[in-house]
Order: structure tokens, then C-alpha cells, then sequence
């Protein structure tokens, strides 16, 4: 698998190194521990939000610190949870003296390290409340599975509680924010190929030529199902099914629609799945208000995409056209 | 004889050369059921621990579990981090201040690590997970002490039945972590977790093979 890096041990640091010069008029990066941080921060009397997760994402996290998004990113090993002391040393340093949100990724790792990090800062005396995100609907949430995991919506989240927080209000009320873009989104995904992690220099997993993996997630694990490859239309309609008759969403529902792309999926086969995907959602009642077509949360170079639908009120409307200013997403600023 | 500090020492030392020479190994088993960091994660874990060594060395077996245990936890990331951190700094507290270890210390630390593990990644036996191995490893050494054995006869039964711990994995539907995602695709695979802990214990009992 050919790959543009040097060394595979040092991918994420030369990355971050990369990432400092590159953006030096948005960020600041601080290594050992590593947290990508606003260059303008910590602003006073404003909450402080972080999130983080394993490198291999990019943009997501790190692409998203900035004026109106976050403040910090904790960005750990490719596909690892970043550690206690990182989160701990972001919140830190993004503590404006208000408390800070955690917007945490529903994994196992991501859990149990940010929860750590949570009762750390907690006893130095910082307000820190977490949400959890888990918008993926193709693993069941039951019992006997780790829960849903926690992705395309999450980005959605940091730009809303990002908002709400340059607006000033308190950290029960970014929460809030969170908590309902967790209860009002859902997600899919899928791959035509699998993705090569540094250090393991091979694929995850072998897809054949003629085959595709349903309910894929972010991490280059095989997804629910396995099956022959179909059209662009055929693959969105079984996206977009599970993921409306979710929560539902229902006729008259306002929504974000969010077409990611995974990494090795270039724009153009990303807006066909947008026209589909658009079309199914026109045909179940919903309005599509708000849209955002890219590879904003990746999986490296795997080839595929993720579908998430957020439906919006008046108020979340307004915070995502606030203004925004990081690596990846800026608009009126 | 008991396994005195210095013998700790060399088992760390140990568990870091055989967590390097099978990083791969962990990395292919973590491929099939996760998302393939598992080796590398865990060897990234243990040099930063080889490298703390020096300033720890001519402590009591207490301090240098902890120091593990934190450095595990700052290093190794996903969930392992949290989970082998946990281990070391639980085995840790129930050894302060100790400079040797009799079967009962190592029983009772070990038991500690089961009982921290267990409340910080709430995994159950069957879940399909590194408990599965360490689970009947801390009942091996319960019954080789009511069986009156000497350490190194205890700590090969301990090995052996966290090998039986780590291959029964194999079968079962996972239930905690990413392997979990996979619902009936998990099965079929042994967890890579059970195998770094089963890999941990026999090396204690490789290089505690002369305790008594």
C-alpha cells in the first residue's frame, strides 16, 4: 500500500508539527502531551470545549479548533483514544474560567480515557460536563454491543455547542446543545475499500473488487455486512433507510444533510450520493435546509461515505450559520 | 524463595521484549475484530516503561507498579490504555512498600488488577475480552493456594489457564469494544486483549520459574 508518510512511528507527530506552521494564525500545538489549541485561547468568561480521538480523522478534530468551534483537540495514535493527561492539559488550557464540555465519541477507549481526564480535572477544581455522541445507527444498541458509535454527528455538535459557547451561555446550555443534536441526528456508513494504518502496512481488511462493506465505521473495521457492489442510488437508498426510520424523522422536519466522505472518495461521487440521498429525504416530507458535502471526518484513505441527517429548530439554525473560523470550516469570519 | 524486586524488574523487562516480538501478532488479531493498533499501541506502552525503569528500580514493588500503571496509561491510548493502566496501578496499591512478593502478595495484587479492570471497562466473563483471560488466571492461583503450591507451580497453572481463557474467546459473539461492532462477524477470531494478558502471565511464569 503506498502511502505519503516517512517513518510510520512518526506520522502523527510530524503531522502536528505540520499542522502548527500551517495554520499558525488559527492554532497553537503543544506537544507532550499533544492538544491542538485556538491561538486566541483561552478566551474569559467563555466555556471551553474540547474533543479529541484518535489520529486518522482529519480534519476531525484538530481541523475544527477555532473561533466558534472548538477549543481544543486531543489528537492520539492513528485509530487510538487520546490519553487522560492530553485531555487534562487541554482543559487546562482551554479554561476560561466557566466550566468546560467534553464532546466525547461513543468508543470503549474514548470513554473510558476522556472519563478519566473528566474526574482528573474535576479534582484540580474545573466544571467539566461530557456528552456523548452516538448518531450510528448501523450497530444496535443493546447489551451486547459496546453501543452505537459516535460519529458523523459529531461535527455537527462542535460547530452548534461551538456557537453557543462564543454566544456566551453557560455550560448547562452548550450541553443542552449537544445533548439534542445527539438526540436529533443519526448516521450511516459504508466503504468500497478497507485502509492501511501506518504501522500495520497492509489493509485492515480485504474487500474484493466486487464487494462492499454496509455500516462501516471510522476505524478500518469491517462494518455489519459484506455484499456484491451496487449503484451509487441503491447504495444511498440503504443508507438513508435505517437512518430515517431511526428516531423517526417525519414529514415537515427540517434537516442538515451531511455527506462525508471517508478519505478515498473524491467530491463528485460524493454530491451523486448527495442527489439521491436529497431525493429520499424530499420524498419522506423532510426539508432539507442546510447542507454539507466533503471529508470532514475520514478513515485515512478508505473509499466510502457516511450519511448523517440532523434535524434543526430555529435555534440550532442560527448557530450553525454563526460565524466560524478554523482550518475547515470558516464562513463569516 | 519468593519473587523478590529485582525479579519484578526482569519480568517487565521481559514482557516489553515479548510485546515487541509480538506486536505483529497482536496487530493481525487486531485486524480481524478491530481496528489493527493493538501491537503497535501496546509497544509504544512498554518501551515508555523499559525507559522508566532506571529511576525506579531501587524502589519497593508498590511504586514501581504504579509507575507502570501511570506510564501505560499516558502512553498506550484506546482502550487498553485505561484498562492495562488500571491493572498496574491497582496490582500497585495492594503492593506498597513491598520488596518481595509470596504467592498470597501476588494473588491478592493480581485479583485487585481483575477487580479494577472490571469497574473501569465493565466487561463480564464471556464478554469476550482480556477478563476472559485474567479472570480464571486470578482463580488458578486461588485454588494453588488452597492446594498448598509453590509460586512457580502456581504461576505455570495461573498461564495455563489464561491460555484456555484466551483460546476460548475464539467462538464467542463479542459483547464490550470495537471487536463488538462486528456482532456474529466477532466470532471465529481470539480477542487480542486475552492475548496480550495471557502473553503477560506466562512470561511471569517463565522468569519466576525458580520462586518457591
Amino acid at each position: 500500500m503506498k502511502k505519503l508518510i516517512n517513518k510510520p512511528e512518526n506520522v502523527v507527530r510530524e503531522a502536528l508539527e505540520a499542522i502548527a506552521i500551517a495554520h499558525s494564525d488559527l492554532l497553537t500545538v503543544h506537544f507532550d502531551p499533544n492538544y491542538i489549541m485556538r491561538a486566541d485561547g483561552p478566551i474569559k468568561g467563555k466555556v471551553g470545549i474540547i474533543s479529541g480521538g484518535g489520529s486518522g480523522h482529519e480534519p476531525m478534530h484538530g481541523g475544527f479548533v477555532g473561533m466558534g468551534m472548538l477549543d481544543a483537540a486531543c489528537p492520539g495514535a492513528v485509530f487510538t483514544s487520546p490519553t487522560p493527561d492530553q485531555m487534562l492539559e487541554a482543559t487546562k488550557a482551554a479554561n476560561g474560567g466557566v466550566g468546560i464540555l467534553h464532546i466525547v465519541k461513543n468508543y470503549t477507549g474514548d470513554i473510558m480515557n476522556f472519563e478519566m481526564a473528566a474526574e482528573l480535572a474535576r479534582a484540580e477544581g474545573i466544571e467539566v460536563e461530557a456528552v456523548v455522541t452516538d448518531d450510528d445507527v448501523a450497530v444496535k444498541d443493546s447489551l451486547y454491543t459496546a453501543g452505537r458509535r459516535g460519529v458523523g454527528v459529531t461535527v455537527l455538535a462542535e460547530k452548534l455547542c461551538g456557537a453557543a459557547a462564543e454566544q456566551k451561555r453557560s455550560l448547562k446550555e452548550v450541553a443542552d446543545v449537544c445533548r439534542k443534536a445527539k438526540s436529533f441526528g443519526r448516521s450511516m456508513g459504508m466503504a468500497l475499500t478497507s485502509c492501511t494504518v501506518p504501522h500495520a502496512g497492509k489493509p485492515t481488511f480485504d474487500l474484493p473488487e466486487d464487494q462492499m462493506e454496509i455500516g462501516i465505521g471510522i476505524h478500518g473495521e469491517p462494518g455489519r455486512v459484506r455484499m456484491p457492489l451496487k449503484s451509487a442510488d441503491e447504495i444511498t437508498e440503504m443508507l438513508m433507510e435505517p437512518i430515517i426510520s431511526d428516531i423517526p424523522y417525519k414529514a415537515g422536519d427540517e434537516v442538515l444533510m451531511f455527506v462525508n466522505g471517508l478519505g478515498g472518495t473524491p467530491p463528485i461521487e460524493l454530491y451523486i450520493i448527495y442527489r439521491k440521498a436529497h431525493e429520499i429525504a424530499v420524498k419522506h416530507g423532510l426539508k432539507v435546509v442546510r447542507s454539507l458535502v466533503g471529508p470532514y471526518m475520514t478513515s485515512l484513505e478508505m473509499a466510502g461515505t457516511s450519511i448523517t441527517l440532523l434535524k434543526m429548530d430555529a435555534d440550532m439554525l442560527k448557530l450553525w450559520d454563526a460565524p466560524v473560523k478554523t482550518p475547515a470550516l470558516r464562513w463569516g469570519a | 524463595m519468593p519473587v523478590y524486586r529485582d525479579d519484578v524488574i526482569t519480568w517487565i523487562k521481559a514482557v516489553a521484549g515479548m510485546i515487541s516480538e509480538n506486536s505483529s501478532y497482536l496487530t493481525e488479531l487486531d485486524s480481524a475484530i478491530g481496528d489493527a493498533d493493538h501491537g503497535a499501541n501496546m509497544e509504544r506502552g512498554f518501551k515508555a516503561v523499559i525507559n522508566k525503569l532506571p529511576e525506579i528500580s531501587d524502589k519497593d514493588i508498590g511504586t514501581i507498579f504504579k509507575t507502570i500503571g501511570m506510564t501505560l496509561l499516558s502512553t498506550v491510548g484506546g482502550a487498553g490504555g485505561p484498562l492495562y493502566g488500571t491493572w498496574f496501578l491497582q496490582a500497585g496499591l495492594k503492593t506498597a512498600g513491598k520488596m518481595e512478593l509470596t504467592l498470597p502478595d501476588w494473588t491478592e495484587a493480581l485479583e485487585a488488577s481483575l477487580s479494577g479492570v472490571v469497574m473501569r471497562g465493565k466487561a463480564e466473563l464471556g464478554d469476550k475480552t482480556m477478563v476472559d483471560a485474567l479472570t480464571p488466571a486470578v482463580n488458578a492461583l486461588k485454588q494453588a493456594i488452597q492446594d498448598n503450591q509453590p509460586i512457580n507451580a502456581a504461576l505455570e497453572l495461573s498461564a495455563d489457564s489464561a491460555k484456555k481463557g484466551m483460546e476460548a474467546t475464539i467462538p464467542l459473539v463479542a459483547r464490550k469494544g470495537r471487536a463488538s461492532y462486528l456482532g456474529e462477524r466477532s466470532a471465529g477470531h481470539q480477542d487480542p486483549g486475552a492475548t496480550s494478558t495471557y502473553l503477560m502471565l506466562k512470561v511471569a511464569a517463565e522468569t519466576w520459574k525458580e520462586s518457591i
